[in-house]
């Protein structure tokens, strides 16, 4: 079922506040929260992080962004990525300003800058779980 | 400002040689009670004296009680217990909250013990993994990108340093390379074979950039601290270290929300220290900084203020940082080349300052070390403790 890792685990367990989350990116959307103030943040949260707001709405984002940072795992990580070294893990600044990590793919990892344009693709490594990852924009 | 006034002291520490296989098992009680009896009998206290405990987990305590079962164990009457969780923090962060508790009069004299022994297979099974746990923002949106464990975290700090600064591989591996020569004199560090730039430039890639020999290797080891108040440490055997200056700061857990990748929260707690010990860089013998990786401590150098933002490459390349050298740092050899006892891994750096300030350092000791700075970090560039020391 995965299109970019030889391996699925470990899979994300959602809670009932996530679950908007992943339930989106089953549909393939990248979504955030917004509060009252205007603050928009990554990941799931039952409060705003900037101003413990517990009014939130979930926006689709734009799925744009830049690598903030990375590194290149040429050994791996966890057992799960043993057969998919050697891997890109950024840390993703996205268009409206949270920071997340993930797999940067489609890409030589010898390649991989700081600050190269990125856009999510999402890959379906579960039923019910798809995982945003980034490729070049 | 308010804070310490100096006070409290570290009268006697023990230490495991760090081991990569262990010859014996431990259940985690067991460690520390003999932890417990070599560090008083190193301060020539009494178990009866002990009345506070700053400490770790043990497995077998679960994730509560910890400090009913220790009290228990070892015998005594605890008047002020704290189980400290700090990552690699932890030791410094226990060494302050003992100076803070003795000086506010809650206790006289408290036991610091963390370790990381090997168990006795458990036959009751239940090894869960360690750290994938349900509901953790880390475990929910890290770990499915393979966002686990320290290396590639500390790879992505440094990849963002170097890309605002500039750092070379060759002044990253010169931190290696002086604190191996620093373990070939200490018989407890794990690795004492001398090593080059080329040797830690040939290490395999682990994370870009960072190499094998710039990554802490795990073992197996432990260590305590005594600290206790002024009246009783005059009564001690070896000489007191006061606690004259400390800080704390915790701002994140994940890398991802690091709020500034290269300006670290090291600096929130070691600013607090100096403002409170009254003393500068110049003023230090000694500089005991945690070292999980070779930027750890290049970005320690920085943030704690012995050199300026973005020197830290220039400062490690223009000082000789070895026991012979102008700028004596991690003596012991740092966890790099001492060893990683796990959690326990900060502790060495608090032991071995201690060791120097009592002249008991064999051949690396200094001609003088009156004054220490000690720092320890935990997870991923997040727990942040400073503690400076003084001689009498």
């Amino acid at each position: 079922m995965p299109k970019y890792r030889k391996g699925t685990e470990p899979v994300p367990v959602p809670t009932p506040i996530s679950q908007p989350f992943w339930d989106a990116a089953k549909q393939h959307r990248l979504t955030l929260q917004r509060c009252a103030n205007g603050h928009m943040f990554y990941y799931a949260r039952s409060h705003c992080p900037k101003c413990l707001s517990n009014e939130l709405t979930w926006f689709d984002a734009s799925g744009k962004g830049t690598i903030y940072s990375y590194t290149v795992a040429r050994r791996p990580t966890s057992p799960e990525f043993e057969q998919d070294v050697p891997y890109v893990i950024g840390v993703i600044e996205l268009a409206e300003g949270p920071r997340m990590t993930s797999l940067v793919v489609e890409m030589d990892p010898d390649a991989v800058k700081i600050g190269t344009p990125v856009q999510v693709v999402f890959d379906d490594v579960s039923e019910a779980i798809a995982l945003p990852y980034f490729r070049p924009a | 400002m308010g804070g310490l006034r100096g006070d409290a002291a570290i009268v006697g520490i023990a230490e495991f040689a760090p081991v990569r296989k262990p010859d014996r098992l431990w259940m985690g009680l067991e460690g520390y009670a003999e932890l417990a009896r070599l560090a008083l009998d190193d301060a020539g206290l009494k178990l009866s004296d002990v009345d506070a405990m700053m400490t770790g987990h043990v497995a077998e305590a679960g994730p509560m009680f910890m400090p009913g079962h220790l009290a228990e164990y070892l015998g005594i009457e605890s008047h002020f217990s704290e189980i400290v969780d700090l990552g690699g923090a932890a030791s410094a962060g226990a060494v302050l909250r003992a100076a803070v508790a003795i000086e506010a009069g809650m206790c006289e004299t408290a036991l610091c013990i963390f370790h990381t022994l090997p168990r006795p297979q458990n036959p009751m099974g239940g090894n869960q993994r360690w750290g994938r746990n349900w509901g953790s923002p880390m475990t929910e949106f890290d770990y499915p990108y393979g966002a686990i464990g320290q290396n590639y975290a500390y790879a992505i700090i440094t990849n963002r340093y170097a890309h605002e600064y500039g750092l070379t591989d060759e002044q990253r591996a010169k931190v290696a390379v002086d604190q191996r020569t620093n373990a070939t004199v200490n018989p407890k560090a794990v690795f004492r074979t001398p090593i080059d730039i080329d040797d830690v430039l040939n290490s395999p890639m682990i994370v870009d950039p960072l190499r094998m020999l710039e990554i802490v290797m795990p073992c197996f080891g432990g260590g305590a601290v005594v600290v206790t108040s002024k009246e009783r440490a005059k009564k001690a055997k070896n000489r007191p270290a006061y606690i004259i200056g400390g800080g704390e700061n915790t701002t994140h857990l994940s890398v991802t929300y690091d709020p500034d990748m290269t300006h670290t929260p090291i600096k929130a707690a070691a600013d607090r220290a100096w403002a409170m010990a009254g003393v500068k860089p110049k003023d230090i013998d000694l500089a005991s900084l945690y070292d999980c990786y070779t930027i750890t401590v290049l970005l320690t150098l920085e943030d704690t203020g012995f050199c300026g933002k973005g020197e830290a490459g220039k400062f490690v390349e223009a000082h000789d940082m070895t026991y012979k050298g102008d700028f004596p740092m991690n003596t012991h050899g740092g966890q790099l080349s001492f060893g990683q006892a796990g959690i326990a891994g900060g502790i060495s750096h608090i032991t071995e300052a201690y060791l120097q300030m009592t002249g008991r350092a064999g051949d690396r000791q200094l001609k003088r070390c009156d004054t220490v700075f000690v720092h320890g970090n935990g997870g991923l560039m997040s727990e942040q403790v400073s503690l400076i020391l003084r001689g009498e």
